[in-house]
């Protein structure tokens, strides 16, 4: 099964890890992700004004590709799921950019919002399902209490993205049992942890990353996972970092399924 | 040759205004039959209606057309004017000058042209009417109520005093309902228990009134004055004539792990079960689901303690058939799942409790025996928050648009019950607004702030975040001091929304009773007609039809009651004679008409037609009369014409079509 | 750039796509806000300060940049009213206005540091600048 990859700016960079552990992971798991050509940045946040339309148009052209594949399009950075979810949206609902972007594009075909958007944790969830997930487990994590931490693009707004209940979820928690190890809930794994206002307000973001990692380490979490690199960052910016380990998602898959050495061979 | 009045009312200038009424007039007497034109301020006045009739018995008139307001107004007022002056009121019909063309045009002259073509096509209706006669139904003498709750029990109560016999079906094994678990009433902090057991007493011992409970009505026939009711009794697995209710069986039954549904979950009760002490029937009933006899053969155990030999196993369902003239529906409220609002962490801290659980844990019969402690460790709570409109007032897909209406009441009193007897728990209230209208109502939440010190904050919660050390920490706002705070609480409440019982829709989909988005029944007019249905027979009672306090309750109930005992007076109903009729010479048998009858009104019978002198027999269509509604259906799938429509006939709607086309 | 308070407001409103008349002031946005004590004007305010068309403080306060678009606002809202677009309405009036960008290119290298993600500054960029 073959799925059309937005891999997005960080994990071409920064997050190369993130990616890395993914391809081997789905490699392992019977899929495969090919990357889209010539995809550019989306921008990392959903430009939310109404008249926007030229920052959301490589979003668009990302996923008319997909479309033109035959191909539902895959994601694993939180933030460009969300924005690929919301623009995708648009085009759907949202006559009038739909209208002007097509115009502006001059695709092929008019694009209407005919490609599923999935994050990573959905195709594992939806389309491969949890079950066969733990069968093709070599390396169960066993006795290991992760905490999951999903942040806020990947959930919210709950009724645009679909992806989970957006005040409990459960997707990661059913990935850490599926994996052998024991999810930790703690009441903060759905709140923000302060996204772009790290770079000119450290304060403020300091103060909501200690109230996450505190809460979630309260409650017996011995690492989190993420599946956002800015997420990530910012949790690592935390004093509770220092013995609570914040990890990507695709790591622990690639250990589980016993991929993660060639990865780490390969780099 | 008809002799046609026409009557053009002003309607005080909601009418005269737009539309020319001398000019309608005028145009009337041009018209094929019409002798006597009129014009007249308010028609549907007594003046007015003095007018009609004198004009009928002066000129012998033989149809009038009224111009007016909608027929859904007045047409009842001027068919009974019609009556009275020796015309039969079917010779009466109605052109809609107001809503459908006073008060939808602004131009005088406009308006004045579409009123005169309305008029033209009633004229050109009312010269082919046929003077109809009401047929008659019987009316059993006999009530139902649909749910055993304070609605229920105080509408069987108002029927059966009034000397008509009377049936409960109650779906749980005890009557009682949601007033049953309550623990005190406001405002006047009654015990509940206290005053609801005597009316289930005095509605169990009434020789009026049978009791069906662990009973769902199952099917529902025919027509108001003669409904025919299939209840189905589920098997309680005991016999109620040997049953002395003495309690052996639930205190010996070995498995006591089914969570209790009048505890909300709090506590388990056994497999073989009264739901509480002052059940009435006393007699308890096997939840087969969870009995370990019906799921492995093995135990046994209540039918040997029982010392009355009353346990049955091999019990069945029973159904009972019966008549009916009036359905009264009184199936109550649940609480909304609180799935979609988790920002409250109630799937994942047991200290986290919605507002009817926290009745339960403040009965002295509830699972803690009336002390307040947290579920989580028993522990007893120092520092209480209560969230308002959880799930109320919502326009997202996630909760009720509605106020729910009793919450601000409630919490009101819980938090002064609480302050009353625990003076050391601190109360937070998180409110919008405080919304207590009642008599009474409003001091009493006063009382609570002002007296029992209970801390009011206008300001919704945020998110309730679970505390490693078993704690709540709240994060709300507080509006008036315009800050965001924190309160660490023992116990959170949440006043969560109601909406009507789960088998609400079943219901009105067997009694074709209207039922709104939101599932609450709805009512013939809101404001004047609150506790009937528009289906002719069923009666509203309770918060079925709505979200309403037990004051309102009852007092609905009561008027629920009046308004079927009034139908059970009559011996005899008359039915409405605008109904389809089948031309037997046409008829072909086809049986289009019945699969279309939304009411099952056509059945099919072999008759003997003579056909221009050929006597056959042939399978020809038939009317009930008193089932069909006159919705026209039957008229149009009829493939061959001879289904028509009597006071609306293919002829009569061609003759208007022409007259509005001339 | 518009003179007019009414037409100010009147640009917010469009841009954001908001109906404010719906709030029926429950306060669950701030509630929920993890900004709420860093802003000068709160989020259950935004919605009056467009109906009052008080938009020079609007447009001056310090709340629009201090939110982080985390939706929690609009996830919670029972009314539908999205303040967090309201905001971001506010704020992508003032950015589109030359010279009012909350972040200059010249600010930047002293903010990095080696791990820094490319998605942050791209975000950052999306969102305090034109």
């Amino acid at each position: 099964m073959k799925y059309s990859y937005y891999p997005g700016c960080t994990l071409k960079t920064k997050a190369k890890d993130l990616d890395a552990y993914a391809r081997s992971s789905a490699k392992a798991l019977g899929f495969e992700l090919e990357e889209i050509e010539n995809w550019q940045c989306c921008g990392g946040v959903y430009p939310l004004g109404t008249d926007e339309i030229a920052s959301k148009l490589s979003s668009v052209r990302a996923l008319n590709e997909a479309k033109e594949k035959g191909q539902d399009m895959v994601t694993l950075c939180s933030a460009c799921h969300h924005v690929m979810k919301r623009v995708n949206d648009d085009m759907q609902h949202v006559e009038d950019i739909r209208n002007r972007a097509n115009n502006y594009m001059k695709l092929n075909e008019p694009y209407t919002g005919e490609t599923t958007v999935l994050h990573f944790l959905e195709v594992l969830k939806s389309r491969i399902g949890f079950d066969k997930l733990k069968e093709k487990v070599v390396n169960p994590l066993k006795g290991r209490k992760i905490g999951a931490y999903y942040g806020c693009l990947l959930l919210r707004p709950g009724n645009l993205l679909q992806f989970d209940n957006a005040e409990n979820p459960s997707v990661i928690e059913d990935f850490i049992r599926a994996i052998g190890a024991e999810p930790v809930i703690y009441p903060y794994r759905n709140e923000c942890c302060g996204g772009y206002i790290s770079l000119k307000e450290e304060k403020m973001a300091e103060s909501m990353v200690n109230t996450i990692m505190t809460s979630a380490s309260g409650f017996g979490a011995e690492m989190l996972i993420t599946a956002c690199p800015l997420c990530l960052y910012n949790l690592n910016k935390s004093d509770v970092a220092t013995h609570l380990p914040v990890l990507y998602f695709t790591e622990l898959l690639a250990e589980a399924l016993g991929v993660k050495e060639e990865v780490q061979h390969a780099e | 040759m008809q002799r046609i009045g026409v009557f053009v009312c002003h309607c005080g200038s909601n009418i005269a205004a737009t539309v020319d009424v001398k000019k309608v007039a005028e145009a009337a007497m041009m018209e094929p039959g019409v002798v006597h034109s009129d014009d007249y301020q308010y028609m549907c006045s007594e003046a007015g209606q003095a007018r009609i009739i004198a004009a009928i018995q002066e000129k012998g008139l033989t149809g009038i057309v009224v111009c007016a307001c909608s027929p859904r107004m007045h047409e009842t007022t001027f068919r009974k004017a019609a009556e009275r002056a020796g015309l039969n009121p079917y010779m009466v019909e109605i052109a809609n000058i107001r809503e459908h063309c006073s008060w939808i045009h602004k131009d005088l002259e406009e308006g004045t042209k579409k009123a005169v073509i309305l008029t033209r096509a009633a004229i050109a209706k009312v010269n082919l009417n046929t003077p109809l006669k009401s047929g008659e139904s019987r009316v059993t003498k006999r009530a139902l109520v649909i749910g055993g709750g304070i609605a229920g029990i105080q509408t069987a109560l108002d029927i059966a005093d009034a000397g008509y016999e009377v049936d409960i079906v109650e779906k749980t094994p005890s009557i009682g309902g949601r007033m049953s678990q309550v623990d005190k009433t406001f405002p006047t902090l009654d015990c509940s228990a206290c005053i609801l057991t005597p009316k289930m007493v005095e509605a169990a011992a009434h020789d009026k009134i049978t009791i069906y409970t662990y009973s769902e009505v199952e099917k529902v026939g025919g027509f108001v004055g003669d409904f025919t009711v299939d209840i189905r009794k589920k098997a309680r697995s005991i016999d109620m004539d040997k049953c002395t209710g003495c309690g052996v069986c639930q205190e010996k039954c070995p498995y006591k792990k089914t969570p209790s549904e009048f505890n909300r979950g709090l506590n388990n009760r056994s497999a073989v079960y009264t739901p509480f002490a002052q059940a009435i029937p006393n007699v308890p009933v096997i939840d087969r689901e969870h009995c370990i006899k019906f799921k492995t053969g093995k135990c046994g155990v209540c039918a040997k303690v029982c010392q009355a030999g009353a346990v049955d196993y091999e019990q069945q369902d029973e159904i009972v058939t019966e008549k009916y003239g009036a359905v009264v529906v009184a199936t109550g409220f649940d609480t909304i799942k609180l799935d979609d609002f988790d920002e409250y962490a109630y799937s994942q801290s047991p200290d986290v409790i919605t507002s009817l659980e926290l009745e339960r844990i403040m009965n002295a019969a509830g699972p803690t025996k009336g002390h307040l402690e947290r579920i989580s460790d028993g522990k007893a709570p120092k520092n209480m928050v209560f969230i308002q409109c959880v799930g109320s007032r919502d326009i997202t897909c996630r909760g009720k648009s509605y106020c729910s209406k009793i919450c601000c009441m409630y919490t009101a009193k819980h938090a002064m019950l609480i302050r009353d007897k625990y003076p050391g728990v601190n109360v937070t209230v998180f409110y919008i607004d405080v919304r207590t209208p009642g008599k009474n109502f409003d001091e009493f939440y006063r009382r609570a702030v002002e007296e029992y010190g209970v801390n009011y904050i206008k300001g919704q919660v945020g998110k309730v975040a679970p505390q490693p050390d078993g704690q709540l920490l709240v994060q709300g706002v507080d509006l008036l001091d315009n800050k965001q705070i924190l309160v660490e609480a023992d116990m959170v409440v949440l006043a969560t929304a109601i909406e009507p019982d789960s088998s609400v829709r079943s219901i009105a989909t067997m009694l074709t009773a209207s039922i709104d988005t939101n599932n609450f029944l709805t009512e013939a007019h809101p404001k004047l007609r609150p506790v009937e249905s528009p289906t002719a027979g069923v009666f509203l009672s309770g918060v079925c039809q709505g979200p309403k306090d037990i004051p309102e309750t009852v007092a609905q109930a009561g008027a629920a009651a009046i308004k079927a005992v009034g139908l059970l007076a009559k011996d005899k109903l008359l039915t409405n004679p605008c109904t389809a009729k089948a031309d037997e010479l046409l008829c072909n048998g086809c049986s289009n008409c019945a699969d279309v009858c939304p009411y099952g009104a056509i059945t099919y019978e072999e008759k003997e037609v003579n056909d221009h002198g050929i006597r056959e027999m042939r399978r020809v269509a038939s009317v009930n009369n008193a089932l069909c509604q006159g919705c026209g259906a039957c008229t149009v799938t009829c493939p061959c014409g001879a289904m028509d429509l009597q006071g609306f006939s293919n002829r009569q709607l061609i003759a208007e079509v022409d007259a509005i086309c001339r | 750039m518009l003179n007019n308070a009414a037409d100010q407001a009147k640009r917010i409103k469009e841009i954001s796509g908001v109906d404010p008349l719906k709030c029926m002031k429950c306060g669950k946005c701030s509630a929920s806000c993890p900004s709420f004590n860093e802003m000068d004007i709160k989020p259950h305010q935004f919605v009056s300060y467009i109906l009052n068309e008080e938009t020079e403080a609007l447009v001056n306060s310090e709340s629009l940049w201090k939110c982080l678009s985390c939706f929690a606002c609009v996830e919670r809202c029972p009314r539908d009213v999205k303040p967090g677009k309201l905001i971001d309405g506010a704020r992508q009036y003032v950015v589109r206005q030359r010279g009012q960008d909350y972040l200059k290119a010249d600010e930047i290298p002293a903010l990095l540091d080696p791990e820094l993600p490319q998605q942050l500054l791209v975000s950052a960029f999306r969102r305090y600048r034109r």
